[in-house]
């Protein structure tokens, strides 16, 4: 716009004089030279104590340093596995596995409950009903001033105190309440679902097509096909008719009482329903409050601007509001998703056996304290980097948009 | 107005000639606080209203209760034969037909300046996307920045985006346009830029009303000065009347204040 | 121009009438009061009403039935036999329906004070009572002073003095004694007070342009310690530290978790710190060095000054967060107000009723917390304020 017109006097671009340091303590960047060596010297001498005392400490303690530990077979005995584990006969390094992927079990779920459920109350907060708007407050102040700890705890007694398998609760004679954990009914998989599955994954693909091909058609022409009538044809209708057709084949496994306990069926153990209950209900608490300060931040201008221009509310909704408060949003709901999975690392407390709960009777077990406590830090550190990784994509993505 | 008349009209399918918009006895409260006071004013066809008043007068709720930003809680307010009321139809039918433009632009920040013309057309109108774009540039060069198209609001002068701002609500082809202190949030030398485009518009034959207190620009375009103070309707008239031989004392207290400020 | 002759049916409201003196006015507002309220609030539209009806029915029938559990069927005291046994059959009678606050009466100085000497309890006592004191005094802005760090320093060695003792005829009470509340207290208070100041130290580092390296290890640090978990760096604290100290050097368990809560804090304070670095007009930095401050003058009298008071609320809520983390040291097994309420648990007599010790815990934090963090938004509104003017 505003041209810098050419000054015929800058026409050979100069390059500005090198800098020379002087050897002098008013010279500025000799100066900060030597505050820097001097700092990192400090810390680099106190590392190197620190460790020539560990090396010290481990030779006389006949300590052997290293990694070799986790293909030893390991005595843990492990309530819960995604993947098949023996104790004794699996390594270490396996049992490590297995807290991870405990670990992410309990995060990923958590994070998708806690989202739905703080949303849910975040809108609560702005409701014009006094009454929803209030007992959402109440739900936000109470539950961040109480350490999730302790709503662990009590989550944890709570379920230890139900009753036990014999005079359980029981919904129906398929759930199962006790204090051995929550018992479902499991499907008995049959072939016609795995069909099912595939006619729900192309109407996926199909929904995407036909709602893309509605957009290119609503630009050409204005109109504005519907999606919806389509997406439940393709997503509900067609998987169910395959299914039917295929016999409708329909079994659960369902549990059953057998002595003092139950066989078949699924079961959801009593650690892990309380870790993702305490998670859950903590963090929503939290994200309620960044939903609602992310509605907030839009001004009360930009509703009145696509509402005098005619916009339907859903419209301004999906496309003036919720695009800008999503940019509010996502820094602050990142952190809290990082929380939540530091937080999963309580699980210890409860006696759910998650990496740090692993990785602690290993370095019990092995008494390899730095490598046990170096594999926690590097899985929560690699966890971490990979959210905010992908966040900060997600971010610049939305942000995009903007600039 | 009594009664019966009142139902007579309405009975009535609206005349072509017919006011353009009616208020008749508008009253409105924020709380117990009584915002507008029997506010009674008619609005002819292509006719160029500006609204002037102190600060707290209620000329702005007036206006946003024109295009129902505000509700008025007694009277009536008809706009373009459609009466305002709880009915989201008659809502839709007049948010269409009437254009506003805000002191603060309400822009929105996250879409380019093409993509905040095009929305409204696309979603409200149903217009295909290519031709609400040809539309949209067609408005960007009558308010002379057609080069701005793909420029996020953010990267405009104030000037600038108030001028997309009128281009966005013209794009939807309105009737009447309100314009509410459309200047007020400018740097004086931008005010003229803004000015110019009302003026052009104002010489198009739109019917427009305005809360402003640019008196030049009402000496230049208003058929007609409404002058309000304290949620009622003061004094109204040409606006060479008013500003020469204003009868209120409350009017010529404030045209004081205002010639002192410039 | 068409029309100034204008078709303005009513001009009896314009010029006709110069009334000066706006008269009363002919009809009130819409009626007001709990019945207009209640319309609005409550019962906005067919939807909202049946949420009301439907909420309201469950907050009425649960509010009875916790009346009726936390007070009614309570069972306040149960005898002891005659070895001091509580007799607890009362208790197990109630449950379900009744809670069973005799394990409070009963526990209380456990749970408070952990196995701290019994006669001795009046000192941790009075410790609380200063903790208290101190958090009320830096509370008010009139003691936002240079003497508040004076009122922190004695007011600490204070507390220091009446749990060690040893002196002035007071019983030497050894720190593995120390326990419940006290614990908690002093992790959190002494926490915030060493880390605060390296938390500005990191802060300043992170901002620096003129030292790479510096700013390099802050980032490092913080970094590493903001993506790992509090638990890490207790078990770290625990077991690995030991291992670090030479031969011989043996730092009680308490000063380690300590150190571990110093560094864990330090590294989240210092983001805020440097939020509020940030924040500051770039023409304060011009405006101090134009005056020709040095680097500390400028930090220490211009900076800091400002920053700080822009990010309180934030520190405030950052120290609430700590305050709620020192529960985790019951994971390393030492005596916090969570450890000592789990102990009290043990009884057999009392195994059953971790419900109400549970609320009771959650009650203490809760008061701690919540006058926390409405004093925070209460400074917040008010900075807020101050600043826009």
């Amino acid at each position: 716009m505003s041209g810098t017109t050419a000054d015929p006097r800058l026409a050979r671009p100069r390059k500005p004089p090198r800098r020379r340091v002087r050897l002098s303590w008013s010279d500025p960047v000799l100066r900060s030279i030597v505050w820097q060596i001097l700092i990192i010297g400090i810390v680099v001498a106190l590392l190197w104590y620190l460790i020539s005392n560990t090396n010290h400490n481990l030779a006389a303690r006949r300590i052997a340093t290293g990694f070799g530990f986790l293909y030893q077979a390991a005595s843990i005995p492990i309530g819960e596995s995604l993947i098949p584990y023996t104790p004794a006969v699996d390594t270490y390094g396996y049992a490590l596995l297995v807290g991870i992927l405990n670990t992410l079990k309990v995060a990923v779920v958590g994070v998708v409950l806690a989202t739905i459920l703080g949303t849910l109350i975040g809108i609560g907060r702005l409701s014009r009903n006094w009454l929803v708007a209030k007992l959402a407050a109440i739900y936000v102040e109470g539950l961040r001033d109480i350490p999730l700890l302790l709503q662990l705890l009590f989550w944890y007694a709570l379920l230890q105190g139900l009753p036990a398998p014999r005079q359980s609760l029981r919904i129906g004679d398929a759930v199962f309440l006790s204090n051995r954990g929550i018992k479902l009914p499991e499907l008995i998989w049959a072939p016609a679902f795995t069909w099912a599955a595939v006619a729900l994954l192309i109407g996926a693909v199909l929904t995407y097509a036909w709602s893309r091909r509605a957009r290119r058609r609503q630009e050409a022409t204005g109109e504005q096909p519907r999606v919806w009538p389509v997406a439940l044809a393709l997503l509900v209708v067609v998987p169910v008719i395959v299914w039917a057709a295929l016999g409708a084949p329909f079994a659960w496994d369902k549990p059953a009482l057998h002595g003092f306990n139950f066989t078949g069926g699924l079961t959801v153990t009593p650690e892990y329903t309380a870790l993702l209950m305490g998670l859950v209900i903590y963090t929503a608490a939290y994200i309620a409050e960044i939903v609602r300060a992310g509605i907030q931040a839009v001004p009360q201008g930009q509703w009145e601007a696509a509402g005098a221009l005619g916009l339907r509310h859903g419209v301004i909704l999906r496309k003036i509001v919720l695009p800008q408060a999503m940019r509010v949003m996502i820094p602050p709901m990142t952190s809290q998703y990082l929380n939540l999975t530091k937080n999963s690392s309580l699980a210890v407390a409860i006696g759910y056996q998650d990496i740090v709960s692993i990785a602690n009777t290993t370095l019990n077990q092995t008494g390899q304290a730095i490598e046990g406590i170096a594999v926690i830090m590097a899985v929560y550190l690699t966890i971490s980097l990979s959210i905010s990784l992908f966040m900060n994509w997600y971010n610049a993505r939305i942000a995009l948009v903007e600039r | 107005m009594s009664q019966s008349q009142t139902a007579e009209r309405r009975a009535r399918p609206f005349p072509p000639e017919a006011p353009a918009i009616v208020l008749d006895h508008v009253n409105k409260w924020y709380g117990t606080m009584h915002v507008l006071r029997d506010v009674s004013m008619n609005v002819a066809q292509k006719e160029r209203v500006v609204v002037c008043g102190p600060s707290g007068s209620g000329k702005s709720t007036m206006i946003r209760c024109i295009n129902r930003l505000e509700i008025h809680q007694e009277g009536r307010i008809v706009v373009d034969g459609t009466e305002l009321s709880d009915d989201l139809r008659a809502l839709d039918t007049i948010r269409r037909e009437v254009g506003m433009v805000f002191q603060s632009f309400n822009l929105f920040p996250h879409l380019t300046i093409l993509q905040n013309l095009t929305l409204a057309p696309i979603w409200v109108r149903k217009m295909p996307k290519a031709e609400a774009e040809e539309l949209a540039m067609n408005y960007l060069r009558r308010v002379k920045i057609p080069e701005q198209a793909n420029k996020y609001p953010g990267q405009l002068s104030g000037g600038q985006q108030q001028r997309v701002a009128i281009a966005r609500a013209l794009c939807m082809k309105p009737k009447i346009m309100l314009f509410d202190e459309p200047t007020s949030a400018l740097d004086p030398e931008m005010i003229k830029e803004v000015l110019d485009t009302m003026i052009e518009l104002a010489e198009s034959g739109m019917t427009m009303v305005c809360v402003t207190h640019e008196m030049g620009f009402a000496r230049r375009v208003a058929d007609r000065v409404v002058f309000m103070d304290r949620g009622e309707i003061v004094e109204s008239g040409t606006p060479e009347r008013m500003f020469e031989h204003p009868e209120t004392d409350r009017l010529k207290g404030f045209l004081s204040q205002i010639l002192r400020g410039h | 121009m068409s029309g100034t002759a204008q078709i303005d049916p009513v001009p009896a409201t314009a010029g006709a009438t110069p009334a000066p003196v706006i008269e009363e006015r002919r009809h009130a507002a819409p009626a007001g009061g709990p019945w207009a309220w209640a319309r609005l609030n409550l019962f906005g539209s067919w939807w909202s009403t049946a949420v009301t009806l439907g909420l309201g029915a469950l907050i009425v029938l649960w509010g009875v039935r916790l009346v009726e559990w936390a007070f009614i069927n309570a069972v306040w005291s149960v005898p002891y036999n005659a070895s001091g046994q509580p007799q607890t059959a009362a208790c197990q009678e109630a449950r379900g329906v009744g809670a069973c606050w005799a394990i409070i009466t009963d526990k209380y100085r456990l749970i408070l004070f952990g196995r701290y000497p019994y006669e001795e309890q009046w000192r941790p006592a009075i410790c609380i009572a200063l903790f208290i004191g101190l958090y009320v005094v830096s509370a008010m802005r009139r003691f936002w002073r240079r003497e508040l760090v004076l009122i922190w320093l004695v007011t600490l060695a204070v507390i220091g003095l009446l749990m060690w003792g040893g002196v002035l005829g007071l019983a030497f009470v050894p720190q593995d004694s120390w326990g419940g509340l006290p614990i908690t207290l002093i992790l959190a208070t002494f926490g915030l007070a060493f880390s605060f100041p390296l938390s500005i130290l990191v802060a300043l580092g992170r901002r620096s342009t003129k030292l790479p390296a510096v700013k390099l290890l802050c980032v490092l640090y913080v970094e590493l310690i903001r993506g790992v978990p509090l638990i890490s760096l207790l078990f770290m604290a625990s077991v690995m530290f030991p291992l670090f100290m030479p031969e011989g050097v043996n730092i009680d368990k308490v000063l380690r978790a300590q150190i571990a809560i110093i560094l864990f804090a330090a590294a989240y304070l210092a983001e805020v710190v440097r939020g509020g670095l940030q924040a500051l007009p770039k023409g304060q930095y011009e405006a101090a060095d134009a005056l020709g401050l040095t680097y500390w003058q400028k930090t220490g009298k211009i900076v800091l000054p400002q920053a700080l008071r822009l990010v309180i609320p934030p520190l405030v809520n950052t120290f609430i967060g700590f305050f709620k983390d020192t529960s985790l040291v019951l994971i390393i097994g030492i005596f916090d107000l969570l450890l000592s309420g789990k102990i009290a648990l043990s009884e057999p007599a009392w195994q059953s009723f971790s419900t109400e010790i549970y609320i009771v815990l959650a009650v203490i934090y809760f008061a701690f917390c919540f006058a926390m963090s409405k004093y925070s938004r209460g400074l917040e509104r008010e900075l807020g304020r101050a600043t826009r003017r």
